[in-house]
């Protein structure tokens, strides 16, 4: 029988474990570990994938929750087409592939120690780590706005109990009320989220109060498939007409939003105008996770500056940083994004691990938004690492024609839902 | 190695035409070739399902197929002979090369029957309308990965109806004795016909 060296590492690793069963989470010098912080989709993914690309990788991953909400299609919730619970998932899945799945919040990673510190006093050590704690909300970048008046004023962009907060306010809000989204300045995860979030409020408006509707202030001149939503918004919620169902204020007009005032439900703009509203939802500036900041992985834009072929944190050796935390420069925040940086990172980090150079990376991003009934539309794009290693170049792709017909919307709806399937049990099953 | 592939969808397509997403094309940098079949394959899986076992319904499951036929969708995806929504973006994004890459991971993944509702009444029905008008390129009860015919055995229903639709109404060229026995299923059996035909495949779930 050939030894090869992987069967070979795997026999010493087992004979090991016997010896010092009982003490986990001491390097043993066997099996390698790797330890993945944050369990959205880019770390459930990467956690998922080292295990398929080399079962004698010793697995954990650490997340505070014990449940994950996808924040993609988590408008859907606030349309009042799907349940809370369907966005819901589980780490029983990854359980199955071999992951050690461990609850507690991550304090610390401590890259010359190569450990991980936890609030619950648990230290795992890694032979390489990947971090992937999606974003955190800027709140100090809105005056007035903080984590404690979000439980008031929600910004739904990290999904669950923040969605279940918006939906209850656009039940409870009366026929014609106004809501008013402040949309974030890039960069930010889920680039079209906040025009699909929109569309879905003004859809569940139409057909529930129909005489409200929903204003966006924006920080940012131009926004993701914009001319996708226009004309959706054109065709199903008289955009542009005095029976408009949506507004969009953008930086033309200095309407992002600066300040809030909880107490009276009134937002600020850069121009200075006041505007109460009935629902307030306001999605701040973003940046990288807490855990990425306090493992000192990011730069002064807040972000993670990361090796684009293998997600190696370019600050501090050995650890990784994918989705939407990383500065993935040339790919946007998305779900499917973190995906496939996670497939590249697995990979990278599974050949660095057994002494290889890593492969040439590839990467997709697809992403679709539900802008009514039977009408969605998307971005898809493959993309490829510059030669010299400087950016994501997008080599085919592109958004959904505008004059696409309507059965290729029709059908788009029917693609998201399915891809919502296949993406979550690509991470979590 | 310089980034061709665009190009080369163009000339699948027989198109001398400008490249349609040309800001893609113009200015872009040198990029890196010579990805695994794996790295490549993966990143498919967020649409088709790991392994290409897809989760449904409306997206097919992409494994187990067969050779000529995976390699012929995806051209003709590129080449827009092949009608879809984001296949055709994603396709001229593969060289020839990596089409048979793309090909060669997922065949050797076992196709595995979507669990799905059907239509118990229709399964008799469709069984012998499949006999009679598919199952001489579709064997084995539409299970068969041979030459270049699709599966079609427990392959998702949205799926099959979405490409019944576009052969039916010409966006999808069929092969020409395809094209006739569609024809002459649809004029003698109706759409009953169709929906008795599809329940016999979604109804192979073993």
């Amino acid at each position: 029988m050939k030894i090869t060296r992987r069967g070979f590492i795997q026999t010493v690793g087992a004979a090991t474990a016997i010896g010092v069963a009982g003490v986990p989470y001491i390097a043993l010098g066997a099996g390698k570990k790797v330890v993945v912080v944050g369990g959205g989709t880019g770390g459930a993914t990467a956690a998922k994938y080292l295990r398929m690309a080399d079962p004698s990788i010793e697995v954990t991953l650490i997340e505070a929750n014990k449940e994950y909400y996808t924040c993609y299609l988590s408008n859907e919730v606030l349309g009042g087409d799907r349940s809370l619970d369907s966005i819901k998932f589980g780490y029983d899945g990854l359980a199955k592939h071999g992951v050690k799945v461990v609850h507690d919040m991550v304090t610390g990673i401590d890259a010359a120690a190569k450990m991980v510190k936890t609030a619950g006093g648990q230290s795992f050590g890694y032979d390489r780590c990947i971090v992937a704690p999606g974003i955190d909300l800027n709140y100090g970048k809105i005056e007035g706005y903080s984590a404690e008046v979000a439980e008031k004023i929600p910004h739904a962009w990290k999904a669950g109990p923040q969605t279940a907060l918006l939906r209850s306010q656009l039940e409870a809000m009366k026929d014609g009320g106004t809501v008013v989204i402040a949309a974030p300045p890039n960069p930010f995860r889920c680039p079209p989220g906040p025009y699909e979030r929109a569309s879905q409020i003004a859809m569940y408006l139409q057909n529930n109060k129909p005489k409200s509707k929903v204003i966006i202030l924006d920080a940012k001149p131009k926004f993701s498939k914009q001319g996708l939503f226009i004309g959706a918004w054109q065709k199903l919620y008289g955009y542009g007409t005095d029976k408009a169902m949506i507004e969009w204020h953008g930086q033309q007009e200095e309407a992002g939003v600066v300040k809030v005032d909880a107490g009276s439900n009134t937002v600020t703009t850069a121009f200075g105008d006041d505007i109460k509203a009935d629902v307030l939802n306001i999605i701040p500036p973003q940046m990288a996770g807490a855990v990425a900041s306090a493992a000192g992985l990011t730069d002064d834009g807040g972000w993670c500056p990361v090796n684009l072929a293998t997600f190696e944190s370019k600050i501090h050796a050995g650890v990784h940083v994918l989705g939407d935390a990383s500065n993935a420069i040339g790919m946007p925040k998305s779900a499917y994004a973190a995906n496939s940086q996670a497939k590249v990172c697995a990979a990278a980090v599974a050949a660095l691990l057994a002494g290889q150079e890593p492969g040439t990376p590839s990467y997709v991003n697809t992403c679709y938004s539900i802008a009514g009934k039977d009408y969605a539309f998307s971005v898809a794009n493959v993309y490829r690492l510059a030669e010299d290693g400087s950016k994501i170049v997008a080599v085919s792709g592109g958004v959904t024609p505008g004059d696409a017909s309507a059965e290729q919307f029709k059908r788009d709806v029917a693609y998201a839902h399915s891809w919502f399937n296949n993406i979550t049990k690509d991470a979590f099953g | 190695m310089v980034y061709k592939t665009l190009s080369k969808a163009f000339l699948i397509a027989g198109l001398a035409v400008g490249v349609s997403s040309g800001a893609l094309a113009a200015d872009a940098p040198k990029t890196m070739m010579g990805a695994s079949d794996a790295m490549l394959a993966n990143t498919c899986a967020g649409c088709h399902g790991t392994d290409g076992v897809s989760s449904g319904p409306a997206i097919p499951n992409i494994s187990g197929l067969s050779n000529d036929y995976f390699v012929e969708i995806m051209k003709g995806y590129a080449a827009g002979t092949v009608p879809s929504t984001v296949m055709g973006r994603m396709a001229q994004g593969y060289t020839e090369d990596e089409i048979k890459q793309l090909a060669k991971f997922y065949i050797a993944k076992p196709f595995v029957k979507a669990k799905q509702d059907f239509d118990p009444k229709l399964v008799k029905e469709g069984g012998k309308l499949h006999d009679k008008y598919c199952e001489k390129c579709h064997a084995e009860g539409g299970q068969s990965a041979e030459d270049d015919a699709g599966v079609m055995a427990g392959q998702w229903t949205p799926y099959l109806m979405i490409q019944f639709a576009d052969f039916n109404a010409g966006h999808r060229e069929a092969p020409k004795k395809m094209a006739k026995k569609m024809k002459d299923l649809l004029s003698k059996e109706g759409q009953s016909g169709l929906d008795a035909l599809i329940s016999f495949y979604a109804s192979q779930q073993k």
